[in-house]
């Protein structure tokens, strides 16, 4: 449970000098996006930050966005802010199951109200309570109940933040995003198919360090994170700028390391921090590795047409142009079929043969 | 792995891959800029290399270019940390790593002397207490 203790306090418990805590402070403010100027302030900040309790809530979800926070690497920095944050629940973590971890979770809101730090990872169905329940709780009641008393709510995931693949069309399960239904609170959407780890824990030492959420976006994403498109920060963007681009995966400019625009990379729409950040301890990312960025972190990036579709090709909705097609051609396709019908028996009779592609030019 | 760490020189340029590193020269345009405000003002610079976006080989290209002088020292604090002064004087390169070797921050500081190598106000006077019960046990026996 949350306690009164200082983060300063407990860096000197655990016998950590001024030079570690400095130390400390730098790797926070990389962790954080934020240039190294702000490390006197972070420093004075973090010195008077007090352990708050977390609730972890899981929907509709994958367990991809635990798994990229907790798969990580696990940084030094990083486990001192976890030492230092009270996880008091969260379902795929916590050895408790059923009936206890619901006690947890009561217990922390209850203990900790008003100042509890609410995550959420997953969407959440309104289609029907039954499609997602945690110890016979729907999704909405937990999540109406346990955000009531929230300081904030940090959704984790393009799920939880834009309603991601659950809600990708047709979304049998009337799936939404956190913020479609908590309307009080403040939210901060940490977006991503996963998230990058340090971006998930970024937010959490931001909100730990200051006490208060930081800048966000249009979209309620931190700005220092999603502030600028992965084609504004790609290193492969001099290409685009001369006009070299890769035409397939495997072609001379492919291995030259040329712009993945035409195949189909969506960097120009998408804000993330990929591109800098990197994936793996800083290793690489989708595009470094050869392959265009998804555009994961953007709301409906499921929908924006064909991941390998160059953004230059109009998205159109499919479903409608076909029904239109199908009524516009129930009166056409009765000809044509009478019309195929008659080619084929034709065919038969001259014991020819008739391919697709005939069939196709006759009708 | 840093690349001070990798042996020969073969290594860093077989991971270089020509037409990649735009982003290495205009780094170091930034790096020249710091140091003469460093020069006219005395105000010091820090540039986070996380947040630049390096493509394959930038990272390679801009040590290898920044080269070693006459300063090298390591922390052992909450994990290792080198800092190397480079050739050009002024110019350091601080690498932090967590007790598992893995990278947690990677700076370029712009300045007299980073500020990780000088003594802290709040160890000192831990240390001058420390001090005095040394002293105090040495001239009167341990208590």
């Amino acid at each position: 449970m949350a306690e009164n203790s200082t983060l300063g306090d407990s860096l000197r418990r655990h016998g950590v000098s001024r030079r570690g805590f400095l130390k400390f402070c730098t790797a926070t403010a990389s962790l954080m996006a934020l240039p190294p100027s702000m490390v006197p302030a972070i420093a004075a900040a973090l010195e008077r930050a007090r352990r708050p309790s977390v609730i972890w809530l899981s929907f509709q979800e994958c367990t991809g966005c635990t798994e990229s926070l907790t798969r990580s690497h696990s940084p030094s920095v990083e486990s001192l802010i976890f030492d230092h944050i009270s996880l008091d629940y969260h379902h795929t973590l916590q050895a408790a199951a059923g009936e206890a971890a619901e006690a947890a979770r009561e217990a922390a809101m209850h203990e900790n109200k008003g100042n509890y730090i609410l995550v959420v990872d997953g969407s959440i169905p309104l289609g029907n309570p039954g499609y997602s329940t945690i110890a016979g709780i729907s999704n909405l009641q937990m999540l109406e109940e346990t955000a009531k008393d929230a300081a904030a709510i940090v959704a984790v995931g393009t799920c939880a933040a834009f309603g991601g693949l659950p809600q990708a069309n047709p979304n049998p399960t009337g799936a939404v995003s956190v913020s479609d239904i908590i309307k009080d609170k403040p939210i901060i959407n940490v977006s991503g198919c996963p998230p990058i780890p340090t971006v998930i824990t970024g937010v959490l030492a931001h909100f730990l360090t200051f006490g208060a959420i930081p800048e966000l976006d249009q979209y309620n994403r931190p700005k220092v994170f999603y502030g600028q498109s992965i084609h504004d920060r790609c290193y492969r963007r001099p290409f685009y700028d001369k006009g070299l681009f890769a035409e397939t995966f495997d072609d001379e400019g492919a291995k030259a390391g040329w712009c993945l625009y035409k195949l189909g990379c969506k960097g120009p729409m998408t804000y993330n921090a990929c591109a800098t950040t990197k994936w793996n301890q800083g290793t690489s990312w989708p595009v470094e590795s050869g392959h265009g960025c998804l555009g994961c972190s953007e709301p409906r990036f499921w929908d924006a047409g064909g991941f390998y579709n160059a953004l230059s090709v109009p998205i159109s909705d499919n479903s409608q142009t076909v029904a239109f097609a199908a009524a516009a051609g129930l009166v056409l396709g009765a000809a044509a079929a009478g019309l195929n019908y008659k080619t084929k028996d034709e065919a038969q009779k001259a014991h020819g043969t008739v391919t697709i592609d005939d069939l196709e030019k006759k009708s | 792995m840093s690349v001070f760490e990798q042996k020969g020189s073969e290594a860093v340029s077989n991971r270089v891959m020509p037409g990649m590193t735009h982003n290495t020269l205009p780094l170091l345009h930034e790096v020249r800029h710091a140091l003469e405000r460093l020069l006219r003002t005395g105000d010091s610079t820090i540039i986070d290399l996380r947040a630049i976006p390096f493509g394959p080989g930038d990272e390679e290209r801009l040590l290898s270019l920044l080269g070693e002088g006459e300063v090298v020292a390591t922390l052992d604090v909450l994990g290792r940390t080198t800092v190397r002064e480079s050739r050009f004087s002024g110019v350091w390169i601080v690498d932090h790593y967590n007790s598992e070797a893995e990278r947690i921050a990677f700076q370029l500081e712009v300045i007299e002397i980073p500020a990780l190598l000088r003594a802290q106000t709040e160890d000192m006077n831990q240390s001058l207490d420390a001090l005095d019960s040394v002293l105090n046990t040495e001239t009167h026996g341990p208590e």
